[in-house]
This record gives structure tokens, C-alpha cells and sequence, in this order.
């Protein structure tokens, strides 16, 4: 039995409204026509952060082993790199 | 003056600790990083051919809804933490509460569907097709790869909300909401790179 693994109801809601805050956020920039590098920048940094909040805290690979932890970590580090490296040469165009 | 030294009450003990354990069954997580391998394929697939085709891709995507791309993804979320609602319900063996839960996240994901499909009526009237253009080959297969996931994790939350209000999930019997959750995850987790890739990025 864990009791903890799956978070409390308050920090799962606490996460949940940041989330769509943070939602809401990338939304309105594309909205206002905030783009650019820096709004790409910002998206992908926030797109990445909210990918973790699913990894570690809904799915409960926090409480994995390392191993399960660096493989789905790292599986989301190289796809966002891949895009930037790709996006960084479609700039050179 | 002196500083007295109070001795402190002695402690409660801490609650024991367990070992780091994956949540949910073996199997489900070697089919989740095959699925993950998979979408990474596409995705990298869809960036290479983008730094080839700029123009085309920034122009077709401009016309994409981004609106309903966004609604889409409040949708997802929220159904995920419908879904860790639920979980959390089952460990504090609350049946009809995480069944409760699980019917918000089977609702909410069943909004993600009704949504997706009105784009799609909208596409395929500006006769946006597989062939018509290389974005709209990635935007309807990728988007369509993803949207069978979706209806998959949806008959897996009807299957998990059956279970829940038989009371089969309860402390020590996680294993089969455990599963299932971490495949909804992942399909949410998928959305959440797959949207500013294909919808935003440019």
C-alpha cells in the first residue's frame, strides 16, 4: 500500500490549476501574435515543464525506480531537442 | 542569560518508507515506451520535413483552429487529473468517489473527441487531405495517430469506471487503476508536444 504515491487531493488541484494557467498563458501569447524566438523559447520551455508534471506527478514516476524515471525523462529531453535542433535549422534558411 | 535547553517531545514515528515502484503493471509501461518511441519518430519526422518547407508549413499551419487545439488541451488535463482524483479515491478506498472521478475524466475526454471531430468537418470541407500537402499529411495523420489513442484510453476509463463502481480498486488491489491511469497519461503527455509542434510552433 502507498498512501502518498499518487500525491494528496490538494497538491494534485494545486498542479492541475497551474497547469491550465500555464495553458491559458501559452494561449494567450499566440493570441496577442507574441511569437518569435523568444515566444517558440518560452512555449517550448513551458510545454516542457508541463510534459514533466504529467512524468513525475500523475503518472507517479517520482516514485519509480531511477531507471524507469531517466527513460521517460530523457525520452521527452531528446524529442524537444530534436525539435529545437530541427527548428534552429529551418532558421537558416 | 542563559539559554535553557527544553527537551523536545519525542517524535511520531515516520510512516515506513517504501521502495521506489512503478505505478501500475510491468507490461503497460514497456507498451507506453513503445507508443512514446513511436509519436518521437513522427514528431522528429514532422520538425526535419518543417526545416525544409518553412513557408508551406507556416502558411498552412496559420490556418489550423488553435482555439479549439488549446480547448483541447484544458480538456486533456483536466481529465488527467480526473483520472489522479480518482486513483487517490481508490487509495483511500473510496469506490463511489473514484468512480466519480473517473465519469468527469470519461466526459472531458469524450469533449476532446467531439472536438477533434469538428475540426476535422472543417478540414475535410477546405478539402484538406492526406495528399494535399506534406503539413497536412503529418497534421491529419499524427493528429489521427493520437485520436485512436484517445478513444483507446476511453474504453479503458469505461472499463476502469465499471471497476471502480464494483469496488474493485482499494489499497493493496491498485494494480488495475494504476494501469490504466498511467496509459491515459501518457496519451495526455503526448498532446501536450504534439500540440505546440504541429499547431503553434513556426
Amino acid at each position: 500500500m502507498s498512501t502518498r504515491m499518487h500525491g494528496t487531493p490538494r497538491s494534485s488541484t494545486i498542479l492541475w490549476v497551474t497547469l491550465i494557467l500555464a495553458t491559458l498563458l501559452t494561449w494567450s501569447m499566440g493570441a496577442l501574435g507574441e511569437t518569435g524566438r523568444w515566444g517558440v523559447a518560452a512555449l517550448a520551455v513551458i510545454s516542457f515543464w508541463k510534459g514533466a508534471v504529467i512524468i513525475l506527478d500523475f503518472m507517479a514516476l517520482r516514485h519509480a525506480p531511477l531507471l524507469w524515471r531517466a527513460i521517460t525523462m530523457g525520452w521527452m529531453i531528446l524529442v524537444w531537442a530534436v525539435i529545437a535542433i530541427a527548428y534552429i535549422k529551418g532558421l537558416a534558411q | 542569560m542563559e539559554t535553557s535547553t527544553v527537551p523536545l517531545p519525542p517524535r511520531a514515528a515516520p510512516a515506513p518508507v517504501e521502495g521506489p515502484r512503478l505505478a501500475g503493471d510491468l507490461a503497460i509501461w514497456f507498451f507506453i515506451l513503445a507508443e512514446l518511441l513511436a509519436f518521437g519518430v513522427f514528431f522528429a519526422a514532422y520538425a526535419f520535413t518543417r526545416a525544409n518547407h518553412i513557408e508551406l508549413f507556416n502558411a498552412e499551419q496559420a490556418a489550423l483552429n488553435r482555439n479549439a487545439g488549446a480547448l483541447n488541451t484544458v480538456l486533456l488535463l483536466t481529465a488527467s487529473y480526473f483520472v489522479v482524483r480518482a486513483v487517490q479515491a481508490a487509495e483511500r478506498e473510496a469506490s463511489r468517489q473514484c468512480a466519480s472521478w473517473l465519469l468527469g475524466a470519461i466526459l472531458t475526454g469524450f469533449g476532446f473527441v467531439v472536438v477533434k471531430l469538428g475540426e476535422y468537418a472543417a478540414a475535410f470541407e477546405h478539402n484538406i487531405s492526406l495528399s494535399s500537402s506534406p503539413f497536412h499529411m503529418f497534421y491529419l495523420s499524427l493528429t489521427f495517430f493520437h485520436f485512436m489513442h484517445v478513444i483507446l484510453g476511453l474504453v479503458i476509463l469505461v472499463a476502469m469506471w465499471n471497476g471502480a463502481r464494483q469496488g474493485r480498486y482499494r489499497p493493496g488491489d491498485m494494480n488495475g487503476i494504476e494501469t490504466g491511469a498511467a496509459y491515459w497519461h501518457m496519451v495526455d503527455l503526448v498532446w501536450l508536444i504534439l500540440f505546440p509542434l504541429v499547431y503553434v510552433i513556426h
